[in-house]
């Protein structure tokens, strides 16, 4: 078992809480992990990344080589598209379609979708669209974990975990919302 | 055996409480601060009642961290890289004196600059002070040194560098707990004067550490973390060290038994070491996360050895950090891209966040200063550096912590009106205090603007020394009331500062002043969580 993943957004978007979760699920179901992930500067509104790697045997980088990526999981849709060079020709795409315009030059919406389009693997739809639904406005990011989960070789129960223990110290209504977001999202990918 | 999931910042501050640590010292840097913030927050940290209180700089830390360990304990100290520098007398000093507890100095390096203004290597700073230095490979690799390093560390009464890297830092794996030392005693050192470096003294104490520093090289303790693992090929022996390493194993898969490989990870070691391989092969390719350290001491001067591929004859980059590619490219295998990213996909740089006082503050600064034309504003280390971005383009320096009061001062000098400096609180009781206090003595036309956000801002919003200080400081420091002015950075005050700003500008002599507004990620992180506590 191998799962490269790359996570990818703007800092601030709470990509930190999706590989904390997949973490904590993989050192419950005793999967080695690395988990590289960006502080400092970059996190000013900055493009921000993790490269997660999970597998059954010991893994030595933390960093993912190019082209080996399984999944790129993306809170933001331009940011996407920055990760494609990692991304091996089988790999998934998972993404937010809603998009994140803190620059005066950010480019036209239709254009990033017929890109993400050309991916053969993709999944995009308004995460944070469906967090509204679902009752809790700023899970847009679990909302994508869900979504991307059908393609992380750990059982969805263990995510479920992951989320109530990293979510557990906020209380039962902040597990219970971002539950909601993590299943919501899965069921649209299943769609 | 307990396993959790840690950052390597979080596995050496773990392996520090369970190794007997009784002070933490540090001042915020990436890619250090997660050392000291995950002892402040560990139930450990104040169920042992460890010290772990932030400090004014890098220099006051180490020095505090030596005043642990002379007094018997077991201390850390955590910096990033330049910190170094920073704490450099104190720690270049405490190789001289020797430790009595034991004492561990972290400093992280970022190379490719993530978040830095350089990307100097820390293991220089190993072999300038002659002290052992560990450069871990992984997570698991750091939490086990850490114990070794405090024994090293009491055994030969010396500090011990422990140098990681932006990638150790701040990636996560699991790690396997080790049982919880007790802390040390108090025990004053046997030796009244160790730690009075009279030259009489210290000349004694010198040659003291010269032959320690040989002994070092045959210490098992360190030896144990480097290896020589032979394989069936001669044309190609590899020399990796620290985290290179994972990038060599990542590359190499399942035909790792056929290069011979020597993996460093603990200075210094005899030079029979690197004759196993360099003996054995025809060439060596040397591996680095950092500065060509290892490889131009292999060539020394006149390079007249086997054949050496490294970073100095370009098949490693000369600069920036390894990666799974480079590592590839040196190793003459082939590297397979996935897609191209498309070219509509825009840079995004790290911005001022929606509502910043700094972004205030630099607004009123540039209409105040428009009429002087450009080049009058030296500045400093923080969020408010991206002030030197557009739309701003406010500042013309950045260069270390507190520059900007001192650099405002010899401008000044040669000449330059308005000369003004912009510094954030806490660079400011970092290394801007003693800048000022030259300005007041000579009394320097300068303008000074405190920034204050009432928090240590790029690095997460750590506790600011500043806080509730400012005004006191400057008036103690002698600037005179009437021009320490303190004004709140809104939108709605822009006039009224504006007109502040440029008073002051006119003044000839030191002015300051403090643009006071709480950072709106702490004011947001305190409301969270005084509504949680409600």
């Amino acid at each position: 078992m191998k799962n490269d993943i790359i996570i990818s957004g703007v800092g601030g978007q709470g990509i930190l809480s999706i590989a904390a979760i997949i973490g904590l699920a993989a050192v419950a179901n005793d999967i080695f992990l690395k988990q590289s992930e960006v502080h400092g500067m970059s996190q000013r509104g900055g493009d921000v990344q993790s490269h997660l790697r999970l597998s059954d045997k010991p893994v030595s980088s933390d960093l993912i080589p190019y082209g080996k990526a399984d999944l790129i999981i993306s809170v933001e849709p331009m940011e996407s598209l920055r990760y494609l060079p990692w991304l091996s020709e089988k790999g998934w795409l998972v993404t937010n379609s809603n998009p994140f315009i803190n620059i005066p030059d950010y480019p036209s919406l239709n254009e990033i979708l017929k890109e993400i389009e050309k991916i053969e693997n993709h999944v995009i739809f308004d995460a944070d669209g469906i967090a509204k639904e679902a009752g809790s406005a700023r899970s847009g990011n679990i909302v994508i974990l869900g979504a991307a989960s059908p393609y992380i070789d750990m059982s969805f129960s263990s995510l479920e975990n992951a989320v109530k223990e990293l979510f557990g110290r906020k209380g039962n209504q902040i597990v219970e919302a971002n539950l909601k977001a993590l299943r919501a999202g899965r069921e649209r990918s299943a769609r | 055996m307990k396993r959790v999931l840690l950052l390597g910042d979080e596995a050496i501050a773990q392996a520090a409480l369970d190794a007997g640590l009784s002070g933490m010292y540090a001042y915020p840097g990436t890619p250090s601060t997660e050392i000291m913030e995950f002892i402040q927050s560990s139930k450990e940290g104040s169920d042992r009642s460890v010290h772990r209180e932030w400090s004014s700089n890098e220099k006051t830390a180490m020095e505090a961290a030596l005043g642990m360990s002379y007094a018997g304990k077991r201390a850390m100290v955590a910096m990033k890289h330049v910190g170094l520098n920073v704490a450099a007398d104190g720690f270049i000093n405490s190789a001289i004196t020797g430790v009595n507890g034991g004492l561990i100095v972290v400093s992280a390096d970022d190379p490719s600059m993530h978040s830095s203004q350089n990307e100097q290597d820390s293991r220089f700073y190993g072999k300038f002070a002659m002290v052992p230095c560990f450069e871990p490979s992984n997570q698991q690799e750091a939490y086990d040194m850490v114990f070794d390093a405090f024994e090293v560390s009491e055994k030969y009464k010396l500090p011990v560098l422990f140098r990681i890297t932006t990638r150790m830092a701040h990636s996560r794996a699991s790690i396997n707990l080790r049982a919880a030392l007790q802390q040390k005693k108090l025990i004053l050192p046997a030796d009244p004067l160790q730690f009075v470096l009279l030259p009489a003294i210290a000349r004694k104490k010198y040659k003291l550490l010269l032959s320690s520093y040989e002994s070092l090289r045959y210490e098992n303790l360190i030896s144990k973390y480097n290896f020589f693992k032979d394989g069936n090929k001669r044309d190609l022996g590899i020399i990796a060290c620290g985290i290179s390493y994972n990038y060599f194993l990542e590359n190499i898969g399942e035909s790792a038994n056929d290069l011979p490989v020597l993996k460093i990870s603990a200075y210094p070691f005899p030079k029979e070491l690197i004759k196993e391989i360099t003996g054995r092969c025809k060439a060596i390719l040397i591996l680095e996360e950092g500065a060509p350290v290892l490889e131009e001491a292999i060539r020394g001067i006149l390079d007249d050895g086997i054949k050496i591929y490294g970073r100095l004859d370009g098949t490693v980059p000369r600069d920036g950090e390894l990666n799974p590619a480079i590592v590839a490219k040196a190793l003459g295998l082939p590297v397979k891209y996935g897609h191209d990213v498309p070219s509509l996909v825009k840079t995004r740089p790290p911005s001022f966040c929606n509502g910043c006082g700094h972004a205030d503050m630099f607004n009123s600064l540039n209409e105040a200063i428009k009429q002087y034309g450009p080049g009058h504003v030296f500045s400093d280390i923080g969020c408010y550096t991206l002030g030197a971005l557009p739309p701003y383009k406010a500042i013309n320096s950045c260069v270390d912590m507190g520059a900007s009061v001192t650099m405002a001062i010899g401008a000044s000098d040669a000449g330059l009106f308005p000369s003004v400096a912009v510094i954030g609180d806490s660079t400011f009781t970092h290394s801007g205090m003693t800048g000022l206090l030259d300005a007041v003595v000579k009394n320097s036309s300068v303008t000074i603007i405190i920034s204050d956000n009432s928090t240590t801002g790029m690095t997460g919003g750590q506790k600011s020394q500043a806080t509730g200080r400012l005004e006191q400081i400057c008036e103690g420091i002698g600037v005179s009331c009437e021009h320490i002015r303190v004004i709140t950075p809104l939108r709605k005050n822009n006039a009224e500062n504006v007109h502040i700003l440029k008073e002051e500008f006119e003044y000839k002599g030191v002015s300051v002043v403090i643009a006071s507004r709480e950072c709106i990620q702490t004011a947001a992180k305190r409301k969270r969580s005084e509504n949680s506590n409600e």
